[in-house]
């Protein structure tokens, strides 16, 4: 693969390109699903190319190619030349990149046991299983299962030098069961809703989730929201469990720090950010026990935004988001890093494959653990819900309002969890509702949740986040206009 | 001329038909046969082949200023087999023989790990197809070049203006060559062209977009000038309190929100009881002003006339005057309700079944300027953004407004508007259409394209107003 890297990097330069960087990646997939007992995907998937990116008169070209061939990725340097030189046409100033060292490396991300090396009969009979646990209980009319794998080789290098080898596997599993009755579909999911939990690394995660004992719970739950009292509207305390909290995390402070966003880069699809430039170590974005990082590195966790380094050869690194509740840093590149005067890029650009240009793209951003227990948390609400599993989410493109649903929550009364409550819903102004948190359950508590699915870009790219979150709670939030008809 | 000369020469000649060429059909048919023939040597004679190749390039741009501009060349093969009941597929981007050993070796082991499915078809036979020319030579061969021109003199308009633009060009063709070993052949190659663009004038945005198979079907420099003025009238909006009021949507919009019914008129989702359509086929569900069918032979539509299995799409009216009347299926849906396929499967094995990608809402004759006319108080929404699903059965979608809410008083637009969040039942909104524009090829982010009218509705629910 270093011989195609090379040689690509050699045609840009020799036909003008005053830098380069290119990636070799290598995928493979697996996707199992069942519903209803049987089989749904049963699917293997492989897929490998190069893309390129070069700098030439100071604008940007990008090539991808399946040719690996000598000839085959020369053309593809060529191309994304031409199209650089094109791109000139439009050009208001010349790229500059901030400043990064050169490395030569090869990382290894952690894999107790390797999905792929693990029988699919296994895998299927796993699955069936928990399948059957939701079937068995009556009033669930529709059960689903899923597990994905991917490991990603990929090969990076630069003129400057760099040459990164990195591999990444990366598993997911999850349960629904759904219940459709009289006027209403409900469904419960576990671990997690939209796919389940995912993180970097093996077959041990399947393991550790225990789906089929997990399934009779959900599946009952599911049912048992038919018969639940309709969640309220109202103004009351509101307490998030972990998963759904981790998509909080991701909507209303993921999104906004990216610097492409704040830049304008994404006004035409993604949208734009609140977080306009002044606001950076302005603007008190949460209550002062709110803590935030956008960690890379393997020390955080192993998830799906952790790695060794970004797709332009930048070290992994942990960047300050919220400090005590103060906004201090943006996700940047090494061509945004100077504009926040920064020195060097924080390390954020990722791809989707080797046929799409790396952008700027969470990594973990995730909340620190605070000091509660969950248990305290609920004894000390006098007054409240608590929310548990996305069913829905919605935040406008400058990221001000958001508006999520949840599969599940319980009403709190004197300090107690009460009854279960169908069709709960929250909605705020990011900053407002942030600033309501006064209590964050601990580090024993802490899971770093994966969102498989985070789209951005033109053409679009699918990108795998991680999210650190505990229980937190919120107070003074608006609850239930999902479901109000005024 | 030197050997490094030519090199580049030739590597240049390669970049430039890399971009412009796709492979003759031959090629990848040759590539089903040769799959064919290696099938039958590792005793697999059911085997169906997917071979398909995409280029596609897209310019972008913001802050006046191109700051992404991208090529890909790519073809893949797919492969599923058919073994004792059991069915798996295997997918590479690699054409060498040792990955088409590999991936039918593989297939034929995921096929064998699991359990008989009692409900899986043979592979079906050789099928007729309804042409349909979908591929503009003028597009396929468009150069970064051009679009680059096209994007410069976009923001040169925007900078006149005092504006900010940011979007997209985009340009590409695909093919696609279905086939198995029973004899069924279907080939299909369109070429697809996108121009979308945001104009922004401080802190006001407004937007156009347009999505043709030849790009000379629209003009970037006219949506240009259309998102320049209508962003020239979203600045300083007023605030106004969320309720219940009747809002003009844009095709764009009205396409945002219809989309996400599509996946309800699946056989296989009525079937799992997941649909808004359960228990409610044959009903009066949707005002009698509301017909939609799905029909991928509509010449402002595009796609292959045929499906993942290789069966001929038909078109298939989905709701007849406000009355859910059809679902389409695929071969296995089919035959569980004892009825013929409509060719809408997705390739299979999947657990989805089918879904209508071709939608096609029927006008009426009202244009955008008579129902702003005929309004004594609503709201203009340009499209929407953000969209999800709140309540499966009654089909309630939030989300929000984007890019242009303007009030409309006494037959006028009068005030740009702040940004709304709502919470709408789709059924209940296609009770309450008004009026109808004429139908018209549509695109937007939160739905495929579609062809769809504007429409007038009563009574939409808005639920909360967000800071812009």
């Amino acid at each position: 693969m270093w011989d195609y890297c090379g040689h690509s990097l050699d045609v840009a330069r020799r036909r003008g390109a005053t830098y380069a960087d290119v990636r070799v990646m290598h995928f493979r997939q697996r996707d199992l699903t069942t519903k209803g007992g049987e089989v749904g995907t049963l699917g293997q998937s492989e897929s490998i190319g190069l893309g390129i990116r070069v700098v030439v008169n100071g604008a940007w070209g990008f090539a991808s190619t399946d040719q690996l061939t000598r000839e085959g990725v020369a053309a593809c340097a060529a191309q994304a030349v031409a199209i650089a030189k094109a791109s000139a046409l439009a050009k208001k100033e010349d790229v500059q990149l901030a400043p990064e060292g050169v490395y030569v490396d090869s990382w290894q991300g952690p894999c107790q046991k390797d999905p792929f090396e693990i029988p699919l009969e296994a895998q299927l009979d796993l699955l069936l299983k928990a399948d059957a646990a939701m079937r068995a209980v009556k009033g669930v009319t529709l059960s689903e299962t899923d597990m994905q794998f991917r490991k990603i080789d990929s090969w990076f290098a630069s003129t400057a030098g760099s040459k990164i080898h990195q591999r990444r596997v990366h598993s997911g599993c999850g349960i629904v069961a759904t219940s459709f009755k009289g006027d209403a579909i409900q469904k419960r999911s576990y671990p997690n809703s939209f796919g389940g939990q995912h993180i970097l690394g093996g077959y041990e995660l399947i393991e550790a989730m225990d789906l089929s004992k997990h399934a009779p719970l959900i599946a009952e739950e599911a049912v048992a929201l038919h018969s639940a009292a309709q969640c309220p509207e109202i103004r009351t305390t509101l307490i998030l469990g972990g998963s759904q909290l981790g998509l909080q995390i991701h909507e209303s402070v993921g999104h906004p720090i990216e610097l492409d966003r704040v830049l304008g880069q994404e006004a035409n699809f993604a949208g734009t950010s609140f977080l306009t430039l002044d606001k950076l170590n302005h603007l008190r974005y949460a209550s002062s026990i709110v803590n935030v990082v956008a960690d890379a590195r393997i020390a955080h966790g192993a998830a799906l935004g952790t790695f060794a380094y970004d797709d332009e050869g930048v070290p992994a690194q942990c960047i300050d988001v919220i400090k005590d509740g103060e906004f201090r840093g943006y996700l940047s590149s090494r061509e945004t890093a100077h504009l926040i005067g920064l020195q060097r890029s924080g390390g954020t650009m990722r791809t989707e494959s080797w046929n799409r240009l790396p952008m700027i793209r969470m990594t973990n951003v995730s909340l620190l653990p605070g000091t509660w227990t969950p248990e305290n948390l609920i004894a000390d609400t006098d007054d409240g819900i608590l929310m548990e599993t996305n069913r829905s989410w919605s935040i406008d493109d400058r990221r001000y309002q958001f508006q999520f649903s949840t599969e599940i929550a319980w009403e709190i009364k004197g300090g107690k969890k009460g009854r279960m409550l169908k069709n709960p819903s929250y909605s705020g102004i990011t900053t407002e509702f942030w600033n309501s948190c006064d209590a964050i359950c601990n580090a024993d508590h802490w899971v770093l949740w994966g969102t498989p699915n985070c789209g951005k870009g033109q053409p679009m790219q699918t990108m795998g986040t991680g999210h650190g979150a505990a229980p937190a709670r919120f107070r003074n939030v608006k609850i239930g206009t999902a479901f109000s008809n005024e | 001329m030197s050997a490094a000369k030519k090199t580049r020469a030739v590597a240049s000649r390669k970049a430039a038909a890399a971009e412009a060429h796709l492979r003759p059909e031959r090629e990848l048919r040759a590539i089903t046969s040769h799959i064919f023939r290696l099938a039958k040597s590792f005793d697999l004679p059911e085997v169906e082949v997917h071979v398909d190749e995409v280029i596609d390039a897209l310019t972008r741009f913001a802050n006046n200023t191109i700051h992404q501009h991208v090529a890909e060349h790519g073809l893949t093969v797919s492969l599923r087999v058919v073994v004792d009941g059991r069915t798996a597929r295997v997918t590479t981007n690699r054409t060498d023989e040792d990955a088409f050993r590999g991936a039918l070796e593989s297939a034929a082991s995921l096929a064998a790990s699991q359990p008989k499915d009692a409900g899986l078809l043979p592979l079906p036979g050789e099928q007729k197809y309804r042409h349909v020319r979908r591929f503009a030579s003028p597009t396929a061969s468009l150069s970064a070049e051009a679009r680059a021109r096209a994007v410069k003199n976009a923001c040169a308009l925007a900078e006149g203006k005092g504006q900010v633009a940011a979007g997209i060009f985009s340009s590409g063709q695909s093919q696609s060559v279905l086939a198995n070993a029973r004899g069924l052949y279907a080939a299909y190659r369109q070429t697809q062209a996108e121009f979308s663009i945001t104009m922004q004038q401080g802190s006001a945005t407004s937007w156009a977009k347009a999505n043709a198979s030849d790009y000379r079907a629209f003009d970037p420099q006219q949506l240009a000038k259309t998102a320049s003025e209508k962003a020239a009238r979203a600045e300083n909006p007023i605030e106004l309190a969320p309720g219940r009021y009747t809002v003009i949507l844009e095709p764009a919009a009205v396409l945002d929100l219809v989309g996400f019914l599509f996946y309800d008129f699946s056989a296989t989702a009525v079937r799992d009881q997941r649909s808004c359509f359960s228990n409610r086929l044959g009903k009066q569900v949707l005002g009698r002003n509301i017909t939609i069918t799905d029909d991928v032979y509509h010449p402002e539509q595009l796609g292959a006339p045929f499906d993942g299995e290789g069966i001929p799409r038909e078109r298939v009216v989905l709701v007849d005057q406000g009355i859910p009347r059809h679902l389409v299926y695929s071969r296995r849906s089919a035959k569980k309700a004892q009825t013929k396929p409509t060719g809408h499967g997705f390739a299979l094995p999947n657990e989805y079944g089918e879904a209508p990608m071709n939608l096609v809402v029927e006008g009426g004759k009202t244009t955008l300027e008579e129902m702003i006319a005929g309004t004594d108080r609503g709201l203009l929404v340009t499209r929407l953004w953000y969209i999800r699903e709140v309540d499966p059965y009654e089909k309630v979608m939030t989300g929000m407004t984007r890019d242009g809410l303007f009030l409309v008083e006494k037959g006028k637009v009068t005030q740009s508007v702040r940004n709304f969040r709502f919470n709408q039942s789709i059924l209940q909104m296609l009770q309450n259409v008004e009026s109808l524009g004429p139908s018209r090829r549509s695109t937007a982010e939160e739905s495929f394209e579609m062809v769809v009218p504007s429409m007038k509705i009563k009574d939409f629910h808005f639920s909360e107003v967000t800071k812009f």
